[in-house]
């Protein structure tokens, strides 16, 4: 075994030994906390970046651990891992930075990095996973080690809220758990294979099984990625503190569960294979309603976090109807907003958090004017909201460019008019609130100001959000720069999905 | 040395040396805590030493005093029994651990002695080659465990503790009449004689009925298991997580053991396999469904115990054609079971201590005040929902391997209604345990030594995730599923 092989599972522990140690720390060791934490998430950024570079020039990095007789545990650094993965370390630094500066002065907060470790070994580990039964466990892990995170503060409504969610996610996890077992029982394998799938083999007569199994497991990712009609715990989940939605929402579990689906079409089914059984066409509509399902139902949402939180119901679909619509340019469109998406709500929640934390803000009627008080806060909020709109330059409007290509490319003009339709109504939910807080006068005085002297808010607080808003500007703009998300995502179609 | 060593009658020594440790505990009631914990660390020792025996030779097979089958008593392991002894050992010691600091000086003299000789009964019967051996460490099984629960005092406890020594008493006797059948049929009660003579006579159906029932009876499967919450729940801790670690196991044990090899030419019938399955599937949903309505957390987990056992009968109408997965499966459940259900009740008490009762209502920010125990009871919970990575998720997927192979569309359904149920009431109490509220009564503080025993062992169900493939090799040795090995 060479150095290659460790350096995957190096990066799973990069974030799972701070974690671990974290833990077991008293509450008053700050410092050490803190310490250990970033040096946790720069050492996976290290990590990832001389594995981005490595696979670039063509470099394999695996690492197998026997698991059961005939099965093993296998992670795998591909291109389309390492992208899951690049994201997930960028963001996780920031949102831990975020977090340090939300949850200060705030009881339990050992506990709160412990599990929020976790919850970023977990995705990192979904995203690095080779064969369905490591991504099964890590998906896994992930619900068990966001649930105590979604429950932080302790309310009736924390409580209510983590039980929703698992309901929703365990019972995902269950369908997931049997597609799985089933798949396997049928081909006795579960390795991810790039270029087409692994079900070739099976004949005519599984077809009705692996429509089934198609579903289910389809299903059991769809919780998490909160297709409709599995999206009731994200609203709820909004009690959670800032940090955890914003790492929810744009990085950990709805991302693994769309992450989830992309590995279905493509490494388990095979795109062609898939299409061939006629499950894709299915897979589309229920992305589109979801699509437009999410914007209206976010219209008509005063909290602001619910809001946002309906947005996500709808972006996140736009991944699922890239990869079913099924041609090259769509799917590097849907790829693409797996970062894109990312980089933009995670912006709207840090913003979203700042404005609770600092004026108590928690309405959207209560923003009128917030644009003066908390001018660089609502630039980076305007940044991310025009990138969900689809406006360019924004990284939202190279998604939405490249979806509709491809829509058209495959001959699926129906998929274009979803995409006018969301950008509308997108536009119609996000446009009243930066009027609001751009235009209108304030009312005075804000629910529950904290005084932060000269500047607007902590600085803990107002960078992480004015960082990834540059990100996702940067995103849209140099387009075609090496490694850009862009350029990645054509790499990742070259190399993974379609031959040349 | 090394000769020493490999030509040790390690497997005399797992009998031999808690008997004579809860002699001496008896004997000498002050040393109670030192005797037995040396005592019992000394026999997982014994384990490790027959296990090294084991690799190196195969079955062990040892004539007590010089006299072979049929006239004297073999002790006899092949990696089934190993695999048990092993779990024994393990769950000994950190119910061990754990009770050093649990009992005080009076409960202690009595405790000790009584766990000993229940130790001594366990490994007996994993290395019993004959049935009616088995009988009489049955017998002295049964006393020792009900005499465990009766340790508390109390109404409670006594009226479980009766319980249970009716059930025990019952269990026993009705396998002692298939004895006597399968001694006047075939002559001989050593197992593997009787596995050569058994044929499908009216004797023999007779006497796996009786047997059955007996065996059923002890392992508490539904519609049967009426004695086992009460007697579990009322117990002090460590004992409850004896009872539901290891004692019903050892019952499940012989049962395994008769349908494998004495009863074989039976077992071509599809009724009994079909029946126990079908007890199995009742067991599951019913005791989850119990468990989810309780208030009280060790009743909670008392019935959890009463579903989890359902799922290792699944396995007998699935090992016809499965084979060995379904076998693996049981076994691999059984194991992470043991693990994941002391590490449960030691938790358990552990909380009962610290607040001084168990209603799952009231047990606000306990993740806060006694966060080891709270992981405790989480690993574990992991482990007996069957997500990953844990022991208990290994088992579920070879049983849901086995199911889904043959179509058993009937037995996945309630594997996973099954695994639903357990996460809603392990969250059920894990939910409570996050709640803000004032406190409202004494606490007493939990010793170091309890919270950690109570963790390690969660955390071995867990490592036992990473482990199947050594694990089921080791059960390999001497075939005991028909197979050598692991195979896919």
């Amino acid at each position: 075994m060479n150095w290659n092989s460790w350096l995957p599972l190096l990066v799973i522990l990069s974030s799972l030994l701070p974690g671990l140690i974290i833990f077991g720390l008293a509450e008053k060791r700050v410092r050490l906390r803190i310490m250990l934490n970033l040096l946790g998430a720069v050492a996976k950024i290290g990590l990832v970046g001389w594995m981005l570079w490595g696979v670039y020039n063509g470099i394999h990095y695996e690492m197998r651990l026997a698991l059961l007789p005939g099965l093993e545990l296998v992670l795998r650094a591909g291109p389309l891992s390492l992208f899951f993965v690049t994201l997930s370390a960028l963001l996780w630094l920031v949102t831990t930075a975020y977090a340090i500066g939300y949850l200060e002065e705030s009881p339990n907060r050992s506990r709160f990095f412990g599990f929020f470790s976790l919850c970023v070994t977990a995705t990192v580990g979904v995203a690095l996973s080779g064969n369905l039964i490591t991504f099964l466990l890590f998906y896994e892990l992930l619900t068990l080690a966001t649930y105590p995170l979604v429950v932080h503060r302790g309310t009736e409504a924390a409580r209510h809220a983590g039980r929703t969610y698992l309901t929703y996610t365990v019972f995902g996890g269950a369908l997931l758990l049997l597609g799985t077992v089933w798949l396997y029982t049928l081909t006795g394998t579960l390795e991810f294979a790039p270029q087409g799938g692994f079900l070739d083999g099976l004949g005519d007569e599984h077809r009705p099984a692996l429509v089934i199994i198609f579903a289910l497991l389809i299903a059991g990712f769809g919780v998490k990625a909160a297709l409709v009609p599995f999206h009731g715990w994200l609203p709820q989940a909004m009690v959670a503190p800032a940090p955890v939605s914003a790492l929810l929402h744009a990085v950990a579990v709805v991302k693994a569960g769309a992450f989830g689906i992309v590995r279905v079409v493509y490494d388990v089914f095979g795109v062609e294979f898939a299409a061939g059984l006629g499950v894709l066409g299915p897979l589309a509509w229920l992305a589109a309603v979801t699509i437009i399902y999410g914007s209206l139902r976010a219209l008509f949402q005063d909290d602001l976090k619910r809001r946002l939180a309906f947005s996500t119901v709808s972006q996140v679909s736009y991944i699922a109807l890239g990869v079913a619509i099924a041609g090259p340019i769509a799917t590097i469109g849907g790829v693409v907003h797996l970062v894109h998406q990312g980089l933009m709500k995670i912006t709207l929640f840090f913003c979203a958090g700042n404005l609770a934390e600092t004026l108590g803000i928690h309405k959207v009627s209560e923003m009128n004017g917030v644009g003066r008080r908390m001018p660089w806060t609502m630039a980076a909020f305007t940044i991310g909201a025009f990138g969900m709109i689809g406006a360019p330059p924004v990284a939202g409007f190279v998604t939405k460019w490249y979806l509709g290509l491809g829509a058209l490319e495959a001959g699926q003009a129906w998929v274009v008019l979803v995409l006018a339709g969301s950008s509308l109504l997108n536009a119609a939910y996000f446009l009243p609130i930066l009027h609001r807080a751009w235009f209108r006068e304030p009312s005075g005085v804000w629910p529950e100001e904290r005084d932060f002297g000269r500047k607007e808010t902590a600085w803990m607080l107002l960078l992480p959000p004015l960082l990834t808003a540059a990100m996702a500007l940067a995103a849209g703009l140099l387009v075609m720069l090496p490694f850009s998300p862009l350029e990645w995502a054509k790499l990742i179609s070259a190399r993974e999905f379609y031959q040349p | 040395m090394d000769v020493v060593f490999t030509e040790f009658p390690w497997g005399v020594m797992l009998i031999l040396l808690p008997l004579v440790g809860g002699m001496i505990c008896l004997l000498w009631p002050r040393r109670g805590r030192t005797l037995g914990l040396v005592t019992v660390f000394a026999v997982a020792l014994s384990v490790v030493g027959v296990a090294w025996q084991m690799l190196d030779t195969g079955i062990y097979r040892h004539a007590v005093g010089g006299w072979g089958a049929p006239l004297g008593i073999d002790l006899y392991a092949d990696g089934l029994s190993l695999l048990m002894l092993a779990a024994s050992a393990l769950v000994g010691l950190g119910v061990s651990v754990y009770s050093a600091a649990y009992f005080g000086r009076e409960d202690g003299t009595r405790f000790w002695p009584l766990w000993l000789f229940l130790l001594a009964a366990l490994n007996a019967l994993f290395l019993s080659g004959d049935i009616f051996n088995v009988y009489v460490t049955f017998e002295l099984m049964g006393l020792a465990a009900v005499a465990l629960v009766a340790l508390a005092g109390g109404q409670n406890a006594l009226g479980g503790a009766m319980r249970y020594l009716l059930a025990a008493l019952l269990g026993s006797l009705a396998y002692l009449l298939g004895i006597a059948l399968l001694y006047h049929g075939f002559g001989t009660v050593d197992i593997a004689l009787l596995a050569d003579r058994v044929d499908a006579s009216p004797v023999a159906w007779a006497a796996l009925g009786l047997m059955g029932a007996g065996l059923l009876l002890k392992t508490a499967v539904f519609p049967l298991h009426f004695w086992l919450p009460p007697a579990h729940a009322s117990a002090p801790a460590p004992v409850s997580a004896l009872l539901s670690a290891l004692v019903v196991k050892a019952s499940f044990y012989i049962l395994l053991r008769l349908w494998l090899e004495v009863f074989e030419p039976l077992v071509g019938s599809d009724a009994v396999s079909t029946l126990l399955g079908l007890l199995g599937a009742m067991a599951v949903l019913w005791g989850s469904v119990q468990a989810l309505r309780q208030s009280r957390l060790k009743l909670l987990i008392a019935y959890s115990t009463v579903a989890q056992i359902g799922y290792l009968f699944l396995a007998f109408p699935l090992a016809a054609a499965a084979g060995a997965t379904a076998w693996y499966a049981a076994l691999y459940l059984a194991l992470s079971h043991a693990l994941a259900k002391a590490a449960m009740f030691l938790a358990a008490g552990n909380l009962l201590h610290f607040g001084g009762h168990d209603r799952i209502a009231g047990l606000d920010r306990v993740v806060q005040r006694l966060p080891l125990t709270a992981a405790a009871f989480a690993l574990a919970g992991v482990s007996i929902m069957g997500l990953p990575p844990s022991g208990g998720f290994i088992g579920k997927w070879l049983m849901l391997e086995a199911a889904l192979g043959q179509e058993r569309w009937d037995l996945v359904a309630v594997m996973i209604a099954g695994g639903l149920l357990a996460a809603a009431y392990i969250f059920k109490v894990l939910g409570y345990a996050f709640t803000q509220a004032d406190v409202t009564h004494e606490s007493r503080a939990v010793p170091v030594s309890m919270e950690w025993a109570a963790l390690l062992l969660a955390l071995g169900a867990v490592l036992l995730g990473f482990l199947a493939v050594p694990v089921l090799s080791l059960v390999g040795i001497g075939e005991p599923f028909g197979v050598s090995g692991v195979g896919p």
